[in-house]
């Protein structure tokens, strides 16, 4: 791809991005500065800033690509997603703010007294931030890989030096601003090209998204194999590709068939039917419990509430991340569907997540509009890649610098800054083959089944041990994690047990909760014993404290 | 961190002392954050909070009200999210010629999961914060008023 404008685009996220961390370097003088923002921060600006924490490589790319891929079905991940806060802020913003916790650890000890308890919960924390991280830097790769031809490590290291540095240097005074920053211009870079996209549609005459006699290429198209598959020609011949296999199309041949990949218009189009596809029901239904109940359980958006000066505060801070959040959203779903006319040839190769990034040359031309958009999206996907691994590395580092290093300096945190960049940074290098979206699902599923049963149920429960809850986190979490090691490095599935290990959540979360209540039931004599105070901490209305 | 670690006080819940007691030496700025504390503090009548945290079996009773409250609204609006959204999967999986029907030219479920969805969501949350904000309310007027 030979756009010359991305690689400045790409510098020039990355130098305002130190900027703004250097302009709160200037502000961030003690530890609790560091951690968390000393509480001083306007609820406009915290929302922007979740919501830009929070909109990562796999909503600005990863909901697009799935979109092209396969459909309707897969609307679920954005809806999810936004979804997410709304069950945050049922369940647990405003407790939580009041409890006074800054993670997850801190609310295990402050809700259950016990030090064993936030030990595993530290655990936890630490492998759901790294899961999370991995494919963060892995689609920093491939997205400068892709456009502007640098080797995969390039981008990996890039962004994990840039946000070790900013975190370590800044902490998340710094990272507020960053975040707020990054939240709208990641907006702007969707939304501007999506206007073109939708005039330029409109100028070539509307062309259909599912033609009736299926897509075809509207240029002479040289495609080269990214993954195997198994194409099925227009004349109904067969072919199988390996990756580096070069295939050319000429202009008006249709798109052949590609394995695995919802091919066909009423495929693509229409929701999966009841007795057809059962498999299909369950994973929606499984996407749906992990996307709606594991944010509330990701480490860096919890770290988020304690910048709320109180509850309320955090209420309404959620609400305006849910709106927010709920805008952007809307985008991704146009770049998939005009995906599906412009940019065919992504389902032959393999490489959907990169529909975003290629999508305004290939619409446009690569003339100066289409060039500049193009620079403009890739600056986006970088601001997505900065902004969730600085959100990610700040939480992973607080809870390292406070559980595993033990200590509340400045220094201590820093040192633990760069333990937590380092880890995932070796990691990404090491497995490119993962497939971002899926990752970043199973780190949800994971949450959902630890974290989300211990919040809800400690919040509203007066009988919730710590046994119970550990009892729960071990089964429903360890659970979720045994499918996560077996999707990643175990034998390639097929059928139910498939479904089931790749989409845990429909079966992880209610075994979770389930083990969390009937263990706190049958230990009912660990109850803390000043629960009454607690619960008043927790839901009195903010004037009454203090 | 280490104050973090500590219990949490047990008389006077007050999140904003954890964190500060962490700062060590901290600059004369953040006097300023605790002295807005304790104008804030002397609003209320010390009695009040008193009932409250000495564990009385009213000031139990309030609290317990308060959250059962709040635990049934958010039941409430998750079980509208559960059938308005959850439902859907279902719906267009035992009708399928639901998910065929098209509104000016789309196909309804993408329609009601790609766009209609956020207003919903955004909706439902705004209605939540309203109503927990008014349960709130009760309580404080209620806690309040043996002092006026």
């Amino acid at each position: 791809m030979g756009n010359d404008l991305v690689v400045p685009a790409i510098v020039a996220v990355t130098l305002v991005t130190v900027a703004i961390g250097f302009y709160g370097l200037r502000l961030a003088r003690t530890t609790s500065d560091f951690l968390v923002a000393s509480r001083v921060v306007s609820p406009t600006w915290n929302a922007a800033a979740i919501g830009g924490e929070y909109l990562s490589a796999a909503s600005f790319l990863g909901v697009a690509g799935l979109i092209l891929k396969y459909g309707v079905d897969v609307l679920w991940y954005p809806v999810g997603f936004a979804a997410g806060y709304l069950a945050l802020l049922l369940f647990v913003a405003a407790p939580l703010r009041r409890s006074g916790a800054f993670t997850l650890p801190d609310f295990c000890e402050l809700r259950l007294g016990s030090r064993r308890l936030r030990t595993l919960a530290t655990v936890f924390v630490i492998f759901i931030g790294w899961l999370y991280l991995v494919p963060q830097l892995q689609g920093a790769g491939l997205t400068l890989a892709t456009l502007a031809g640098s080797p995969y490590p390039v981008g990996a290291l890039v962004v994990a030096a840039v946000v070790t540095a900013n975190v370590a240097l800044g902490g998340m005074r710094a990272v507020t601003f960053v975040q707020a920053f990054q939240y709208w211009l990641k907006l702007t870079a969707l939304a501007v090209p999506a206007i073109f996209l939708a005039l330029q549609w409109q100028a070539d005459g509307r062309p259909a998204v599912t033609p009736p006699d299926g897509a075809t290429f509207r240029t002479a198209t040289t495609v080269v194999v990214e993954q195997r598959a198994v194409l099925t020609l227009s004349d109904g011949q067969t072919l199988e590709v390996r990756p580096g296999d070069e295939l050319s199309f000429a202009e008006g041949e249709p798109v052949p068939e590609v394995s695995g990949v919802a091919n066909g218009a009423a495929d693509w189009l229409l929701p999966s039917d009841a007795g057809s596809d059962d498999r299909g029901l369950f994973g929606t239904y499984s996407l749906i419990l992990a996307t709606f109940l594991g944010t509330m359980g990701l480490p860096h958006v919890l770290v988020r509430f304690y910048t709320n000066p109180d509850g309320a505060a955090a209420r309404r801070t959620t609400l305006v991340v849910l709106a927010l959040v709920g805008v952007f959203y809307l985008l991704p779903t146009i770049y998939g569907v005009l995906g599906r006319i412009y940019t065919p040839q992504l389902l032959v190769t393999g490489q959907t997540d990169a529909v975003v990034v290629l999508l305004p040359e290939a619409a446009l031309g690569a003339g100066t509009t289409g060039r500049l958009l193009a620079a403009l999206v890739a600056a986006g996907a970088f601001a997505a890649f900065l902004s969730t691994s600085s959100g990610l590395l700040t939480s992973v580092a607080g809870v390292i610098s406070t559980d595993v290093l033990g200590r509340g300096s400045v220094r201590g945190f820093r040192l633990a800054t760069v333990i937590a960049g380092v880890v995932p940074t070796v990691l990404a290098l090491n497995v490119s083959g993962l497939d971002v979206s899926q990752v970043v699902g199973l780190a949800f599923a994971v949450a959902a089944s630890s974290f989300c049963p211990l919040l809800v149920l400690g919040i509203w429960w007066r009988g919730l041990t710590d046994a119970g809850a550990a009892a729960g986190i071990l089964v429903g979490g360890g659970a979720a994690v045994a499918s996560v090691l077996v999707t990643v490095l175990g034998p390639a599935l097929t059928g139910w047990p498939a479904t089931l290990i790749a989409q845990p959540a429909a079966w992880t979360v209610p075994l979770a909760f389930t083990v969390m209540i009937a263990v706190s039931l049958a230990t009912r004599r660990r109850a803390p014993t000043d629960i009454g105070r607690t619960m008043l901490r927790l839901h009195a209305p903010d004037a009454l404290h203090s | 961190m280490a104050a973090e670690d500590a219990p949490p006080a047990p008389r006077r819940p007050d999140p904003a002392g954890t964190p500060d007691a962490t700062a060590g030496s901290g600059p004369p700025a953040r006097t300023r954050v605790v002295l807005a504390e304790v104008s804030r503090r002397s609003r209320w009548p010390a009695g009040t909070h008193t009932e409250l945290t000495q564990q009385t079996r009213v000031g139990e009773a309030l609290v317990r009200g308060l959250v059962r409250a709040q635990l049934a609204l958010a039941l409430q609006l998750s079980a509208v999210v559960m059938v308005g959204l959850g439902g859907l999967p279902w719906l267009f999986a035992i009708a399928p010629s639901v998910g065929r029907m098209t509104v000016l030219g789309v196909n309804l479920p993408w329609l009601l999961l790609g766009v209609l969805s956020f207003p919903f969501l955004v909706a439902v949350g705004w209605t939540y914060v309203r109503l927990a904000e008014r349960n709130e309310q009760d309580f404080t007027d209620l806690v309040q008023r043996p002092e006026r």
